[in-house]
């Protein structure tokens, strides 16, 4: 399974990745961490005529607070995030470094990057989905200068963003910490992409429920935020019965497709359970309790 | 570089409690050194001057009439040297397995297909080209033409009416009414019950960590041709592609490197083999095919895909008085020389009734042809999918009898004093240990005890299990046991040439063909008790036809049997000699002269010694010194062709079940095992857990899905799920002895037990875990989609016997 | 042939230059430009870790990277384990006395991802051996006797290497 032929170029700069991506033309990709990429081009899936390397801009490998928002550089690897202890800058973002542990297996973890994962956009990756829960937005540079895209209006479809061709996705920041906030996720193996992933979110503001944010991936094409199970959470008292309340809700809400591994009405079921596990989760996470979020 | 056990401290104590023997004890393995140092030499490794890649040109479909074939595009491709298709191959034999029985349906497995395709991957050219990139560029544009048409895709499928047929002989392409008691239909008439079951295994794909590989190189000097290949079966791959070539055999050498793992796909003759060797001639030069992941995954051989339909009578007491079979196996396209697509269908025949005492049995057993890629031996053959039905059957018999899961199986294994047992279609079962591993198995994991555990379980909404699967593993056949299959070679002896050096240096050569299971070690622990050297100062060598005497290889759990005891003998012989030999020169009767720590000693006088070095310089060097009558020289061939003999163990194991996703993890893995005597326990134990790991994975993972019209949709590691660590739980392993009579060491083979227990260990513990809510498991693997919906489906059964 | 680049790299301290076609991955070009085959490949989309090597420390699935992204990288692969009399050092010692090995295909993978593992955890409870080695497929072993080589290794109980 060797690729085709494809033209290498690798740039230190995020201006020269910008204008050689431009001189390329559209069917030019960029090579980030390559997890995705390179066995996709391995099966001859997808031919690039030409990479651009941008592993070796030192300006986009960084996390870092501005106050509360948490701005991730898109060269960050997946392990970097996983061994984040600053409680300077982890201080209410401590999914992260815990959902960073689904991501893949230890060596994907020590070269993916965050920005490729996000840029992938395949609906069930960890960094997606947890995008569109915390409402990131995403900055990106290109031909015509910086843009900023919310989370929201960033995943068109598989594997499709707003990225316009010579673009370069180059941060994500998310704009405040959601302490109670949990991932949980099912596969068959583990170190599989979840085939259902649950995202949630919530404040609890005195002994309700407030904010509650839910996205579950794997049942469409894009991380999906399920406003009904939502609803069914603000004012609600945190507990079982809320918790599998918005679970059956999500589950009704969904249309997912069957594949080799599952069947919809499966992804359905794990739809429920996997909320309902999450809002249990989350409820306590602030106190520092280590759930490990398997689903 | 002195011996050591790898684990074990061996004091002078210690060994000379073991009897001063090798054989037992589990020393650390002389292949080792290489693969931990990354000296291995794999046949990708292997570096030839001017060598170039084939890349091949596989059929997309499932079913298709090849219209046209145009290279010519490829053929411009930077860096192809060859586009070759099924009319280039030259004036070769068709490849055509057979079995010498009139139920067979004989049919050719193309080497490349001309004007038809029977499955994805089939191939259909070969692009030669300077880099395997350059091969798989100049294979991307091989135009061919096709008119695709309806597949085979399924059992069902193939035996409809109207369907479409894989070959123009029809679909089925064995059907054997294998064994046919006439007592059968009464037994079952006035049995107090019959259970009337399917039960459904997945196919799956060996997936070796290495794929298949070959490399050929022309010899014009000598003109002889060298293919290396990762075969289990040097000497059969010699034979046959000479033969297809039309080429003399001893003008093919034929050599099986380091091997990554083959577990039977690499036990018989690949397509690709006998085309590197045509394409190394057509190219003038040497010329590799190293199957990439994916190929493996699509055209590599395949196996286990059975449907068992079986009526089991029983009386009040749980004994199971008849057996009724009607067994079916997808064996897609092509039979595989030599062992057929009838191998499936026949052994599971022969062996479904398995420890159990069963007087009365009708089975008959058909190959179901479909358009997926061959199927081919893969660990286990047969036994994982029956013994599955045996051990549900017994479970459902134990849930309405309420009887407790060991009792029911005492009740049914073959008596402890009946044995040798021969079953009702003439099978011998020698001695084992069927009952004392059953209790092992079941102390181990406290069953008495585990009913109020799941029902206490229950209690808290968590989902436990308990299953148990008896078998008996048969091993170490010999020609008698593979004549009655009536392929058109019978496998069953070994050889071996034990040869002394004139410098006094032991090798001995043997026609088994190691592949991970250490027999470089094991064979040398054999020879080294009759030699009375250190294993580590005998050279073992295998897997070259050049160096070795005739030898089938290794597969279907017989090299330590049958190549331990051809070794056993040849070395055994050798010794004898060396005996001889020395006590000519010692003036002492041969029978009063030891073998001991590399030279010759006369019993009760130490200094009346010869080393093993002046033994040899006189043999080969002063012969004027020998004996009147001995011959020159120092080596002895010798080949043992044992009837056969049988393993046996019982697996047991405690699953959850997770009530909300149907995902199951198993708690405790425990395997009581009785292989005979133990060559080397770690080794033995490795086998165990690699075999287990298969199992689970059968169980609860794998499984190859195609589409309707022939695509395999599982075509990367993605989607074929081989479990990883974190999925195969520690497995606990309790040795039992029950020496075999038949073998020269009273070893008996082991290397697919852990794969036959598996399955239904896993199916039965669910199918317990969820025995209260009527929930059946027949089908693997078992999906936790599957399982949920079954779950849901089910009601919890009121007036279900009380557990 | 496409898009040649002249590239240096550092494989078990030894500095090599050598021109790689942009499409070769780092494997191919351990194998078979430098010759080192002890890397194996297992299945090119980087899910069995056979081909695992160490580049600048970290472990890599050198299927998944490109010999040209190598560039000036350090890279340890399994033939640099050994002592420089070729003595195993106590992780290649604790594989053999613990039988994690049998065809032997996987294990230069296993043995630099456990490199790696024991490097930035020498002291891993057995939760982390399982979870890192579950990185990586074996199909001989069923993994019990690989974590059990590592956990040895990471006691420092391994047996030593035979003279």
């Amino acid at each position: 399974m060797k690729p085709a032929a494809f033209d290498y170029h690798r740039v230190d700069r995020v201006e020269d990745a910008v204008v050689r991506l431009a001189e390329l033309g559209e069917d030019a990709k960029v090579l980030a961490g390559g997890q995705s990429l390179v066995p996709m081009m391995n099966f001859r899936l997808v031919r690039p005529p030409a990479l651009v390397d941008i592993t070796r801009i030192p300006d986009l490998r960084y996390i870092g607070r501005d106050g509360d928002a948490l701005r991730i550089g898109a060269l960050t690897l997946h392990r970097e995030i996983e061994t984040l202890t600053d409680p300077e800058i982890v201080r209410g973002y401590e999914l992260l470094p815990r959902a960073a542990r689904w991501v893949g297996h230890y060596p994907i973890r020590t070269r993916g990057t965050f920005g490729g994962s996000v840029a992938h956009a395949d609906p069930s990756a960890e960094w997606c989905m947890l995008a569109v829960l915390l409402d990131a937005t995403i900055v990106v540079t290109g031909p015509a200068g910086e843009r900023e895209v919310p989370a929201a209006e960033f995943f068109l479809g598989f594997f499709t963003t707003a990225l316009e061709p010579g673009e370069l996705l180059v941060e994500v920041r998310f704009p405040r910490p959601r302490p109670h906030a949990a991932l949980q996720e099912f596969a068959r193996r583990h170190g599989d992409f979840a085939i259902v992933a649950a995202a949630v979110a919530v404040d609890v503001d005195g002994d309700r429920i407030a904010d509650a944010r839910i996205v579950v991936g794997g049942v469409d094409e894009v991380p999906l935020r399920i406003e009904e199970a939502e609803r069914v959470l603000d004012g609600a008292a945190p507990g079982g019965e809320a918790f599998a309340e918005a679970g059956r809700v999500a589950a009704a809400a969904v249309d997912p497709s069957a594949d080799v591994h599952g069947s919809a009405d499966y992804r359905r079921e794990l739809t429920a359970v996997l909320v309902r596990r999450a809002l249990a989760e989350a409820i306590h996470t602030d106190r520092g309790s280590d759930g490990d979020g398997r689903g | 570089m002195a011996a050591g056990d790898g684990r074990l401290p061996v004091t002078d104590a210690e060994a000379a409690a073991n009897g001063g023997r090798w054989v037992g004890r589990p020393i650390r393995r002389v292949e080792d050194a290489r693969h931990l140092t990354g000296s291995a030499s794999f046949v990708d490794d292997i570096r030839r001057p001017g060598l170039l890649s084939i890349a091949v040109v596989r059929s997309p479909h499932g079913a298709a009439r090849i219209i046209g074939i145009d290279t010519a595009a490829a053929l411009e491709t930077p860096g192809v040297r060859h586009v070759i298709t099924a009319d280039d191959l030259g004036d070769l034999e068709r490849l055509v397995p057979r079995l010498d029985r009139p139920e067979f349906v004989a049919v050719e497995m193309p080497l490349l297909a001309g004007d038809r395709v029977r499955h994805s991957g089939e191939p259909i050219a070969l692009v030669v080209a300077e880099t395997p990139h350059g091969a798989e560029d100049g294979a991307e544009r091989v135009a061919v033409e096709y008119d695709p048409g309806p597949a085979v895709m399924s059992i069902d499928g193939a035996l409809a009416g109207g369907a479409p047929t894989v070959h123009d002989e029809g679909n089925v392409l064995l059907d054997v009414d294998f064994h046919d008691d006439a007592g059968l239909d009464a037994a079952l008439h006035d049995a107090a019950f019959v259970l009337e079951e399917t039960f459904d295994s997945a196919r799956l794909t060996a997936l070796p960590m290495e794929g298949r590989a070959c490399l050929a190189e022309w010899d014009d000097r000598d003109q002889r041709l060298t293919l290396w290949t990762s075969t289990q079966v040097p000497h059969l791959v010699r034979t046959t592609v000479a033969a297809l070539l039309r080429m003399p055999e001893h003008r093919l050498r034929v050599v099986a490197p380091d091997v990554g793992g083959g577990f039977g796909q690499k036990c018989v003759v690949a397509r690709e083999e006998a085309l590197t060797c045509v394409a190394a001639r057509i190219a003038g030069g040497p010329v590799k095919w190293v199957e990439d992941r994916q190929e493996n995954l699509v055209s590599g051989y395949q196996g286990h895909e059975q449907r068992f339909h079986v009526r089991a009578g029983f009386d009040t007491d749980g004994r199971i008085t008849a057996v009724a079979a009607d067994i079916l196996c997808d064996v897609g396209a092509y039979s595989t020389h030599p062992f057929t697509c009838g191998v499936e269908p026949l052994m599971a025949a022969t062996e479904l009734l398995g420890p159990y005492a069963v007087r009365c049995y009708r089975a008959r057993a058909r190959a179901v042809a479909s358009n997926k890629a061959p199927m081919a031996p893969y660990r286990g053959v047969s036994r994982p999918q029956m013994v599955l039905a045996m051990e549900r059957l017994l479970q459902k018999a134990a849930l309405r009898l309420d009887l407790d899961p060991v009792e029911i199986r005492r009740r049914n294994l073959i008596p402890q004093d009946a044995f040798p047992w021969t079953g009702p279609a003439g099978l011998v079962i020698d001695r084992g240990s069927y009952h004392e591993a059953l209790e092992t198995c079941a102390d181990a994991l406290d069953t008495k005890a585990f009913a109020d555990r799941r029902r206490a379980a229950r209690d808290e909404g968590r989902l436990l299990g308990l299953g148990i699967a008896c078998f008996a593993e048969r091993t170490g056949y010999g020609t008698e046991a593979f004549n009655q299959r009536k392929m058109v070679v019978t496998p069953g002896y070994d050889s071996a040439l034990a040869r002394m050096d004139p410098s006094g240096g032991v090798t001995v050569y043997v026609g088994t063909s190691g592949h991970g299971q250490g027999h470089l070690t094991t064979l040398a622990q054999v020879a080294a008790d009759r030699l009375g050297l250190d294993p580590t100062a005998i050279e073992v060598r295998q897997s070259d036809t050049d160096a070795t005497p005739y030898g089938w290889g290794t597969f279907a759990s017989r090299s330590m049997v049958v190549g331990g005891g051809a070794t056993h003998r040849a070395a055994g012989a050798l010794a004898d000699r060396l005996r001889r030999l020395a006590a000519h020169l010692l003036e002492a009767a041969p029978d009063d002269v030891d073998l001991r720590d590399g030279g010759a000693v006369v019993r009760g006088s130490p200094d009346r010694r010869l080393a093993f070095a002046d033994l040899a310089r006189v043999a080969y060097l002063e012969a004027q010194k020998l004996p009147a009558g001995e011959a020159p020289g120092l080596e002895e061939h010798a080949s043992f062709d044992p009837p056969g003999t049988f393993s046996n163990a019982t697996h047991g194991c405690i699953v959850e079940v997770d009530p909300d996703t149907g995902a199951v993890a198993i708690e405790r893995y425990v395997v009581a095992e009785d292989c005979g005597v133990m060559i080397n326990p770690a080794i033995v134990e490795g086998q165990v857990r690699g075999g287990v790991a298969q199992g689970i994975a059968a169980a609860l993972y794998e499984e190859l899905i195609y589409s309707d019209d022939g695509q395999l949709q599982t075509a990367s590691l993605m989607d074929y799920l081989v479990p990883t660590a974190a999925e195969i739980p520690a497995v606990e392993i309790h040795h039992l002895e029950t020496p075999s009579e038949f073998s020269e060491t009273g070893a008996k083979g082991m290397g697919e037990g852990g794969t036959m227990g598996a399955p239904a260990c896993v199916a039965t513990a669910v199918a317990d875990a969820l025995a209260h809510l009527g929930v059946e498991v027949d089908r693997l693997p078992i999906r936790p989609d599957r399982l949920l919906a079954a779950m849901r489906a089910a009601r919890d059964t009121e007036g279900s016997p009380a557990r | 042939m496409s898009d040649v680049h002249l590239i240096a790299i550092t494989v078990n301290g030894t500095r090599h230059e050598v021109a790689v076609e942009a499409r070769r991955t780092l494997a191919d070009v351990l194998r078979h430009d430098l010759g080192h085959t002890g890397t194996h490949l297992g299945c090119e989309h980087g899910i069995c870790g056979a081909c695992t090597v160490l580049v600048d420390g970290q472990p890599t699935r050198s299927c998944l990277v490109f010999g040209v992204q190598a560039d000036d990288a350090e890279v340890e692969t399994v033939e640099g384990l050994a002592g420089a009399d070729g003595a195993l050092n106590p992780l290649q010692d604790a594989f053999g006395s613990h039988h994690a090995l049998q065809c032997g295909f996987c294990t230069p993978g296993f043995l630099m991802l456990a490199t790696a593992l024991l490097r930035e955890n020498p002291d891993p409870t057995d939760d982390e051996i399982r979870e890192a080695m579950a990185s990586n497929i074996c199909r001989c072993t069923g993994y019990q006797s690989i974590l059990e080589a590592v956990r040895a290794a990471a006691d420092g109980a391994a047996e030593p290497a035979a003279p």
